[in-house]
């Protein structure tokens, strides 16, 4: 072999090492949870002989998971739903340019994407209180849709970036209404960006520890909150079981957005 | 669902005046302004301002503590060592995976992109929780270690910078990936073949047409990362906590348990303003870089 077509070869040897060696190390977590959600004893003793189901049982009996599950899914649906349609509507504006200062308002829109999330839930437990705001779903409610918004706008308005909004027109001249052109052409073509849109806002509420914190009292407390209050306290593997099935739940809405829209388009709106 | 992303009559077809149109454009901008408004720019602001005040009024006593006590200026070194390390492992790992992943087809593509998918998708705390987990003294990687005969006793791993570096690369490694990947998967692979037909070896090639190439990518990817991880909460938290401090550290304690908020208002427009010059510094770069 030649030296610059050995030199080709190294390289391609070195970025599949470095792409199959980062797979495994990032799948490396979620393995050994799932694997010490069936460990027979409370402390994961990895490899263990005997896989048992009884951490799973237990989870039902936790003091206070149902309650943070419940709040934590409602915060994560709701703050999602507004986010996508304020979002939504603000990339359209954008997207078609005729906003004064619509480059600006896109990058504004973002930008709370960059905040570290702990500097957030502060400024807001400062507001929260100036203004005199004492109930915490609703705090918690506004704070996430601070946190689910910039993911809307940042996708939405990638996604628009690539429609010609003349199709709608070209539609009506062949005889569609307006409604029917945005439903038969916009929809379709918006459809995987809002899916993605949808997808990422709502984990990453769901999963919101830094601004959650600040925001939540004795009884209302999300998941992850009571989560790491868990570890913090007496980890034993019914946090590994509870992990597993709200990582088979991720797996299950990962493969339907594979379906309909594609991880490798994803990849693509994601970003 | 996507009932939601119907835009009303947002873009009429009929072709209205520009004014009307303008209009109807600042009237769908409008509820998400508001929001950015009330929730951020204006919780930001009296941030700002709760910072620059004590029980007698203005001070800058709280900056002064932070900036002139070699305790906290640790504190903040902490945080950017945590971010600089995170980030420069992670470009070690992220750049060449990226082209590997870009050059898969079929599943493998789908696989690979998967697993970054699936932790991106899988909760922080719980991935920190499993770093533990592995990293324990009796912990599968020392009992694997130990069982290949590369060290003969189990070493110290959890609660130290190692773990602390582990975790925080794992977590915040698909950030690195995906925006590389986006560049790699969209660039013509003709480009390095021309290379090579005017002469350039693979490593010219490389280094001159490659990497200035996927450069907007690499930018990107280092902001996020770097934000990211000099701000993180919960991978010091479960991975190394107290012999630790970092900023984030420093406000949650501020708040939650001396109960300083000024102090701790401080420490986050500090760590905020780190946030904002990473950002900054890459969006200038980005730009630079895109025009040569």
């Amino acid at each position: 072999m030649t030296g610059p077509a050995l030199t080709a070869r190294l390289g391609i040897l070195l970025a599949w090492s470095a792409a199959l060696g980062a797979a495994a190390f990032l799948l490396a977590p979620l393995v050994v949870i799932a694997a010490a959600s069936f460990s027979p004893t409370p402390v994961f003793d990895l490899p263990f002989d005997g896989a048992s189901l009884r951490w799973y049982a237990r989870i039902g009996r936790l003091d206070g998971f149902w309650p943070a599950l419940s709040l934590s899914l409602q915060v994560a649906a709701v703050s999602t739903g507004i986010a996508l349609v304020l979002g939504t509507l603000a990339a359209i504006a954008i997207a078609r340019g005729r906003l004064p200062f619509s480059g600006t308002l896109g990058t504004v829109l973002v930008s709370p994407l960059m905040m570290p999330g702990l500097v957030l839930g502060i400024a807001l437990l400062q507001y929260f209180r100036a203004i005199g705001l004492d109930l915490p779903l609703a705090a918690l409610l506004l704070a996430h849709l601070i946190i689910t918004l910039p993911y809307v706008a940042r996708t939405m308005i990638a996604g628009l970036s690539r429609f010609d909004f003349t199709l709608i027109e070209a539609a009506r001249t062949l005889g569609c209404t307006f409604p029917g052109a945005v439903v038969k052409v916009m929809v379709p073509a918006l459809a995987p960006a809002f899916l993605t849109a949808g997808l990422f806002s709502f984990l990453a509420s769901f999963d919101n520890y830094p601004v959650s914190i600040f925001l939540t009292d004795v009884r209302t407390k999300t998941l992850p909150i009571k989560m790491l209050q868990y570890i913090e306290e007496a980890p034993d593997p019914t946090l590994a079981a509870l992990s597993t099935l709200i990582l088979i739940a991720t797996v299950i809405l990962l493969i339907a957005s594979d379906r309909l829209v594609g991880l490798h388009r994803m990849a693509g709106t994601g970003q | 669902m996507s009932d939601r992303a119907l835009p009303a009559p947002a873009t009429p077809a009929m072709k209205p005046a520009p004014d009307r149109e303008r209009r109807l454009a600042l009237l769908i901008a409008a509820p998400a302004v508001l929001v950015l408004v009330g929730l951020f720019a204006l919780p930001l602001v009296k941030l700002l301002a709760a910072s620059l005040t004590d029980a007698t009024g203005l001070t800058l006593t709280h900056y002064a503590k932070l900036l002139g006590t070699s305790y906290y200026l640790g504190v903040i070194w902490n945080s950017l060592r945590l971010a600089l390390v995170t980030t420069l492992i992670a470009l070690a790992i992220g750049y060449p995976a990226a082209f590997a992943i870009a050059r898969a087809r079929g599943w493998v593509r789908s696989a690979l992109l998967a697993s970054l998918f699936l932790p991106l998708a899988a909760s922080v705390i719980v991935k920190a929780f499993a770093w533990t987990i592995l990293l324990r003294s009796d912990g599968l990687v020392n009992t694997v270690l130990v069982g290949i005969g590369i060290i003969d006793e189990p070493i110290r791993m959890i609660f130290t910078e190692t773990a602390l570096f582990v975790g925080s690369v794992n977590i915040f490694l698909p950030f690195m990936i995906l925006p590389i990947y986006t560049v790699v998967a969209q660039f013509d692979g003709r480009l390095t073949e021309a290379a090579a037909t005017l002469g350039a070896g693979p490593l010219e090639a490389f280094v001159k047409v490659v990497v200035p190439l996927t450069l907007p990518g690499v930018i990107a990817g280092v902001a996020l990362v770097f934000s990211l991880s000099v701000s993180a909460y919960v991978v010091p938290t479960l991975l190394i906590g107290e012999r630790y401090p970092t900023l984030s550290t420093t406000i949650a304690k501020a708040y939650l348990l001396a109960r300083q908020p000024e102090f701790g208002a401080a420490a986050g427009v500090v760590l905020l303003a780190i946030a904002i010059a990473v950002v900054a510094l890459s969006t200038r770069l980005g730009r630079t870089g895109g025009k040569a």
